[in-house]
């Protein structure tokens, strides 16, 4: 069973990094970033049948800072949108130097 | 000054006072110290009010408040001021003076006010030195400092910085006499290069003029380097004594330091060069022909009556280290008299009626330098005195002639030079005190019977004669070429001053007939002075006369008074000067060096000096003088005098060029290239690695999420295989 887990986290998270390095469109990365996560949650789960309860507890803690995550990223997004008309990372590079 | 401080100094003198016992009771002597000091404090005062009150008037315009004369009320108070604490202060050391005559003191007081400095061993306390020779300074200084002071009032009566100028001339006044009342050479070092400081404030006075500021800085730079001196000398002394008070020194000195020893002969020649920086000797009298940029009172307190002497003070005060060094005493002697000669050559030609008076200056230092290398001690600093007189009165009559000179062309608007001697000429009509006064002063220091400069003058030159026939005397030749040179300076004197006084006053005037209606005599605050001076100036050598020529007819038979006063009265001062001086050199000659005692010398000067006063007076006055437009160049021999031996060309090509472009190419290349060129590559070295890395910084999120799982994929690869 475990193995199968794993493999389901590790496609998953495969697919979330992919979209993250593809996509340009920022709430579709966003949304890739949160499949990489759940990923890992789906690992620890997996794990916590070797280890011990503690994988599962850490998996509350992972969805409670993505959820705060969500709230900070999509207000940002929302942000930019209003000031750019566009969510395209390719349009902000203004972050550097 | 505040009261805590001035109690304690009275009460320090108080506690002196009780100490010394019997005889000489000193009669508040900080008091004359902190008169001018005072003065400085309020006048400075009034001098900032007066330049804020300026300041506010040039940007935001209004008006100075006035006072009953129309003029700034700023300007009031430094008129009562100034010359009052001088009068007070020399009441005070007139007081101490009569208390000291009447005492007969033999050692010198020396009054502790506090410690100044302790490290150690080294200990210097603020303490002051009342002697024979401090009392004759102090005189000196207060005295014709007061008369000065008094004249400036009128001289300086409209000028923008008349408070200004109280302070300064009130500070210089504190700080002479801190360096000849200081009982250390530390303390007379603080007096040294406060005077130093003065002149140069007051030379550039008129400071918005670049000439006059920068002949300030020269003066300045000149003096320094005598201070190295002057301070190398401290250096040796602490090393030889241990201590630096005049009075261990002076009584420990010939039984520490060998005659003719290497260490005393370092010490007198470093003296010797302090002594030629303040005093304007060869080869550092460059300065002051070019102090005469500041206000002619300056000139003649500072530049000719106190300040320039110091070194003759230096001198006569460590006359026993001098003593104890033949090499340091032909030195000074040598220098004296080259300087006497080169400066009264320069004098022969120049038109500015203030520099021929300059250069005389120096030449009549050199003949002091010329006494205390002879041993001649007392001949110096009587001198000294005789020459404050009669120089300060030269000066202030010349500032009286340029005062009205300056009149006449402003209310003409004429632009002409008025210190040029060409455009003066029968002024004796316009100005009769001045014209009387000023001949008194120039039969003074042409030597001429009986006014003072003939007494000291010819106990310089005849003491040099008797030096130089000593029994055991050091370079007999040497010293007999400097009796010659010192006649022969002598005669020159007497021509270049009455060249001076025959330009100025006699002959046709050549002011400018608009102009001479505007000439007049100078106001009572002006000539009183001069009058007083001119007394002092006829009368001032009668205080030591020689015995020998008291009892002949130079002294009118035994009718001239007080032989050898000033001679006696220094002897506590330069009586271990003088054993040294007898146990060494044997009894000096009775007779110059081809004959002929000291009556007949003095007889012989004085008759050539009067020779060429009448001389020079006929030759001079028939000549017809050209204005300076019309004056012909010189030629000749007579150019390199007029352009003063090109000495300032050959030490701006010799010092002053070299040091300039040491100092351009430590400028340019060393700090500019090297150093600044270091420290700016090291910034653009950092730079260009910033630039570099921040080639890397895109602002794509995509590139940074590339290079992260990149960066992801290379760890665990590192990891797993």
């Amino acid at each position: 069973m475990i193995t199968q887990a794993l493999i389901l986290s590790a496609i998953l998270f495969a697919l979330g990094t992919f979209g993250v390095l593809v996509r340009r469109n920022a709430i579709i990365m966003f949304l890739c970033i949160e499949l990489q996560l759940n990923a890992v949650n789906v690992a620890f789960v997996a794990f916590s049948r070797l280890v011990g309860i503690e994988g599962q507890v850490f998996v509350f803690f992972v969805m409670t800072v993505a959820a705060a995550e969500a709230a900070v990223g999509l207000a940002i997004i929302i942000s930019i949108f209003r000031h750019y008309e566009t969510v395209n990372v390719d349009n902000f590079n203004l972050l550097k130097w | 000054m505040d009261l805590t401080l001035t109690a304690m100094l009275l009460q320090g003198g108080q506690e002196a006072a009780a100490h010394a016992g019997a005889g000489f009771m000193p009669f508040y002597p900080g008091l004359i110290l902190l008169l001018p000091l005072a003065g400085f404090l309020v006048n400075g005062w009034l001098a900032l009010k007066h330049a804020g009150r300026a300041a506010r008037v040039t940007r935001v315009g209004g008006t100075y408040d006035l006072d009953g004369g129309g003029r700034p009320a700023t300007h009031t108070l430094p008129t009562w001021i100034g010359p009052g604490v001088m009068g007070l202060a020399f009441v005070l050391t007139l007081v101490n003076f009569v208390g000291m005559l009447g005492a007969g003191l033999h050692d010198p007081v020396v009054i502790h006010y506090w410690t100044w400095m302790a490290t150690g061993t080294f200990t210097v306390d603020a303490a002051i030195q009342l002697d024979q020779l401090s009392m004759v300074m102090m005189m000196v200084i207060t005295g014709v400092g007061f008369l000065i002071h008094l004249f400036s009032v009128g001289y300086m009566k409209d000028d923008p910085g008349y408070p200004r100028y109280f302070a300064y001339l009130n500070l210089f006044v504190f700080f002479m006499l801190v360096l000849v009342m200081g009982a250390s050479y530390p303390l007379m070092f603080v007096g040294w290069e406060g005077v130093g400081l003065c002149s140069y404030l007051l030379i550039g006075f008129w400071f918005t003029d670049r000439e006059k500021s920068d002949a300030g800085k020269k003066a300045f730079i000149v003096n320094r380097i005598g201070d190295v001196g002057f301070l190398l000398a401290i250096f040796v002394l602490y090393r030889t004594f241990g201590t630096l008070d005049f009075a261990p020194i002076m009584g420990g000195a010939a039984d520490t330091l060998v005659y003719g020893g290497g260490l005393v002969t370092l010490v007198t020649l470093f003296f010797l060069l302090a002594a030629a920086g303040k005093s304007a000797q060869i080869p550092l009298y460059v300065w002051l022909p070019d102090a005469m940029a500041g206000p002619t009172p300056v000139s003649a307190l500072i530049h000719a009556a106190t300040m320039v002497t110091a070194g003759v003070y230096l001198v006569a005060r460590s006359s026993v280290l001098f003593a104890l060094s033949p090499v340091g005493s032909a030195a000074v002697a040598g220098i004296g008299v080259l300087t006497a000669l080169f400066a009264a050559t320069i004098a022969l030609k120049q038109n500015d009626i203030k520099k021929v008076l300059a250069y005389s200056t120096v030449s009549q230092l050199g003949y002091m330098f010329l006494g205390v290398g002879v041993g001649a001690y007392a001949a110096g600093v009587f001198h000294l005195m005789t020459h404050a007189f009669f120089k300060a009165l030269l000066f202030l009559g010349s500032g009286a002639v340029i005062h009205a000179m300056h009149e006449a062309y402003h209310a003409t608007h004429r632009h002409d030079d008025p210190q040029d001697m060409r455009n003066m000429g029968g002024l004796k009509a316009y100005m009769p005190i001045t014209w009387i006064t000023m001949w008194v002063a120039t039969l003074a220091i042409s030597g001429i019977w009986p006014f003072a400069g003939f007494f000291s003058k010819d106990e310089i030159i005849w003491y040099t004669a008797a030096f130089a026939g000593a029994e055991n005397a050091p370079f007999p030749g040497l010293y007999t070429v400097y009796w010659i040179l010192a006649l022969a300076a002598a005669l020159m004197t007497a021509f270049y001053m009455t060249r001076l006084m025959v330009l100025t006053f006699h002959g046709r005037n050549r002011t400018g007939e608009t102009e001479a209606d505007h000439l007049h005599e100078a106001p009572p605050i002006m000539w009183v002075p001069l009058a007083v001076l001119a007394v002092l100036s006829t009368v001032g050598g009668w205080i030591n006369v020689p015995e020998e020529l008291q009892a002949s007819i130079v002294g009118l038979g035994g009718l001239l008074p007080s032989s050898e006063w000033l001679h006696h009265w220094l002897e506590p001062i330069t009586a271990e000067a003088h054993h040294v001086q007898e146990l060494q050199l044997g009894e000096l000659a009775h007779s110059a060096p081809f004959g002929g005692g000291e009556v007949a010398w003095a007889l012989i000067s004085t008759a050539l000096a009067l020779a060429v006063v009448l001389a020079t007076s006929q030759l001079l006055g028939r000549r017809e003088v050209q204005s300076p437009e019309a004056d012909a160049e010189p030629t000749g021999f007579a150019k390199v005098l007029a352009n003063k031996w090109y000495v300032d060309e050959l030490y701006d090509a010799v010092v002053v060029k070299p040091i300039q472009r040491a100092s351009h190419f430590c400028w340019k290349v060393i700090d500019q290239g090297i150093i600044d060129g270091a420290v700016n590559a090291v910034g653009y070295l950092a730079r260009g690695f910033g630039w570099f890395g921040s080639l890397f910084q895109t602002g794509t999120v995509n590139t940074y999420a590339f290079v992260l799982s990149l960066g992801v994929l290379v760890i665990l690869g590192a990891v797993f295989f």
